[in-house]
């Protein structure tokens, strides 16, 4: 693991997770010593942040000593193109349940992306499989399951 | 003699033709689900666990270990005929399974893990049978202090042991922990972590965690390297069944796999990850025929999965007894049982006895379907296997996409569930274990509940910890466990061994 590491000094990865854990450490302290509500017995609501802070400061540090030495694994190349899509599916998902678009277009939406993604280039007929996936799974939830899905324009003329 | 007059009871619940029916569609769902590529027995429940949330408790639950136990049955397939282990604990079963498959002889090694996991399977759910009153006797005598010990352990055993990296490992777990912490207070209603957003009052969903882990997590993983070579199914040829000599191979490695699993499994010492390993240098160790080990040994498929079976199994004594889950999967299942509002331990089988045993009776049931199901339904699950993977894998983005939004119906959770999809790829990038994170999430909360439960009794002293003989042994085997590995990394040298 460590042979093919150049000797120029720190792993990336593992110094920004190390610094990281430190970061999430103190914002960890700073809620924790921000409560203003305490226990008469025993440890009240602060001890087991303070526990979580002082491990997260420990394994921070520590990843700071990896950084130094053998570092992280090194990861094989990723292919950006694909993660974009995929991301950019599920961020179109969250701003059409945001926006009250309904389920059905979401899925649509994200169905067609994440299938884009892994490689397929047919995004029309990609959309129509997650539409009639999406209607398909909204339905079964309102009527079998009686478990209300977001609703949009769309879903409330089947309702 | 009450354990089985229990049995019998739960037996009746059991076997009413709507608990059938919960039990069939469990696992007929779990094993479709579990076949699937890269999908485990954890993301399985995860995924299905939304959809029996407004079902009757009793049912539903029947339907979990159907799924459970249908998912480990699955994994054994992907595992076998396409080299894709959805989980650590079939990697062993994929060793000598692929190359068997590959020599032709994929029908014998599914019929031996089918075979091997349903003996597993039965002797060790007797095993939890007849451990789990026994040690439920024992588990009422805990005190808070006792449980915190446990968990303790759980927590250093699932996280730092058994891993490639004990680093990595604590790291993913104090994550966890630290995700346990969001939300109100329960003892004094104080806001911890929220930030002032009220969708985070509630804490965070395990659900949320663990699809956002192992399904996005896994889905942009599989995505950004999807230009290597892909996976090819092995067509079965010949026939499906095993020859005279093939049982003859089997028999002995499933018992042994059973012995190494159930009480592995048991232990809160994580997972089916280490008994499937033992198993497999134990069957390459005793096998009359150690050249054809790396070839395509039936040994090293009916050992490792007889091991994971029974570990599946053992996981379930101190989940049902104790409440204290021990896996990703075991972890995903006490979500399960408190979206109900249950609390697994020595007050549901008092409590609740009908419910309790009828579930450990399903247990049985399950298994006898399985393996009745999944051999003459062969085809239909390699059918599943060729669904092409963009399509595979927005499917499974719309089911976690779905159940989030079944539980809660917000853009934050959503955004949850995305962000700790992003981190899951993070983390399987850079070779974190995901799995001590979820367990962390969700044992976190209740270790910190029994630690101040145990120093408002003391009154505030510590020492209650290392004063009473049972919390102090535990706290004590957690110490060594943490610091094991450190001291000789030699300790999972038997894994190193395998590759």
């Amino acid at each position: 693991m460590t042979n093919d590491t150049p000797a120029r000094g720190a792993d990336r990865p593992a110094l920004v997770v190390g610094l990281l854990l430190l970061a999430v450490a103190g914002v960890v302290y700073y809620d924790a010593s921000q409560q203003t509500i305490t226990s008469n017995y025993g440890v009240g609501p602060t001890a087991m942040p303070y526990v979580a802070c002082v491990g997260l400061v420990i394994l921070g540090l520590a990843h700071l000593v990896v950084a130094f030495r053998d570092g992280l694994p090194k990861p094989e190349a990723a292919d950006g193109g694909a993660l974009l899509w995929i991301v950019g599916g599920l961020v179109g998902l969250i701003a059409c349940i945001a926006l009250g678009a309904g389920f059905t277009i979401a899925t649509t939406i994200l169905f067609a992306c994440t299938a884009r993604g892994f490689g397929r280039r047919a995004l029309a007929v990609d959309g129509a499989i997650g539409f009639v996936l999406g209607l398909a799974i909204f339905l079964v939830f309102a009527k079998l399951l009686t478990l209300l899905l977001p609703a949009g324009p769309l879903e409330r003329l089947f309702l | 003699m009450d354990t089985t007059i229990a049995l019998l009871n739960g037996f009746s619940v059991a076997l009413e033709p709507s608990k059938l029916l919960f039990c069939l569609v469990g696992v007929f769902l779990g094993t479709a689900v579990g076949v699937l590529p890269g999908i485990g027995p954890a993301l399985t429940v995860a995924l299905l666990l939304p959809v029996t949330f407004k079902l009757d408790p009793a049912g539903s639950l029947i339907m979990f270990a159907g799924i459970y136990y249908g998912g480990m049955y699955g994994g054994s397939t992907t595992a076998i005929l396409l080299n894709a282990p959805g989980e650590s604990a079939s990697m062993a079963t994929a060793l000598e399974g692929s190359k068997m498959a590959k020599a032709g002889r994929g029908g014998p090694a599914l019929a031996t893990a089918a075979i091997g996991s349903f003996v597993a399977g039965l002797i060790a759910t007797i095993g939890l049978t007849f451990l789990a009153p026994w040690l439920v006797e024992v588990a009422i005598k805990f005190g808070p202090w006792d449980y915190f010990a446990l968990m303790i352990v759980a927590f250093v055993t699932v996280s730092a042991t058994f891993g490639d990296s004990p680093l990595r490992g604590l790291t993913s777990l104090f994550i966890g922990i630290t995700l346990g912490l969001v939300g109100i207070d329960k003892l004094t209603g104080q806001a911890r972590l929220t930030f002032g957003v009220p969708e985070l009052l509630n804490g965070i969903e395990v659900t949320t965690l663990a699809v956002g882990l192992f399904a996005v997590g896994e889905a942009l993983f599989v995505a950004s390297k999807r230009f290597r070579d892909p996976e090819e199914i092995v067509p079965i040829k010949g026939s499906l069944w095993m020859s005279k000599q093939d049982w003859k191979r089997s028999w002995a490695p499933w018992l042994r796999g059973t012995a190494f699993g159930f009480p592995i499994g048991a232990l809160p010492a994580g997972g089916a990850e280490v008994p499937t390993f033992l198993s497999y240098s134990t069957e390459k160790k005793l096998c009359k025929y150690p050249e054809e080990f790396g070839k395509g040994a039936i040994e090293g498929v009916a050992g490792p999965e007889a091991a994971n079976n029974a570990a599946a199994a053992g996981v379930l004594v101190p989940l049902l007894t104790l409440g204290l889950p021990t896996s990703a999967t075991a972890a995903i299942m006490l979500a399960g049982f408190q979206q109900y509002g249950l609390n697994p331990g020595p007050l549901l089988f008092a409590e609740k006895p009908d419910l309790v045993w009828g579930l450990i009776a399903s247990l049985f049931i399950a298994n006898v379907m399985l393996v009745i199901l999944n051999l003459p339904l062969i085809g239909l699950w390699v059918k599943l296997l060729a669904v092409p993977q963009p399509w595979l894998y927005a499917g499974i983005l719309v089911f976690a996409t779905m159940g989030t939004l079944a539980v809660n119906p917000s853009p934050v959770e959503l955004g949850l569930l995305f962000l700790f999809g992003y981190l899951g790829y993070l983390m399987r990038r850079y070779d974190y274990p995901v799995a001590p994170m979820v367990v962390g999430l969700i044992l976190g909360p209740m270790a910190e509940a029994q630690l101040r439960r145990a120093l408002q009794i003391s009154l505030g002293d510590p020492m209650i910890l290392l004063e009473n003989p049972i919390s102090a042994t535990l706290l004590t085997l957690a110490f060594i466990a943490l610091v094991a590995p450190f001291v000789m990394k030699g300790l999972n040298r038997f894994k190193a061994a395998e590759d």
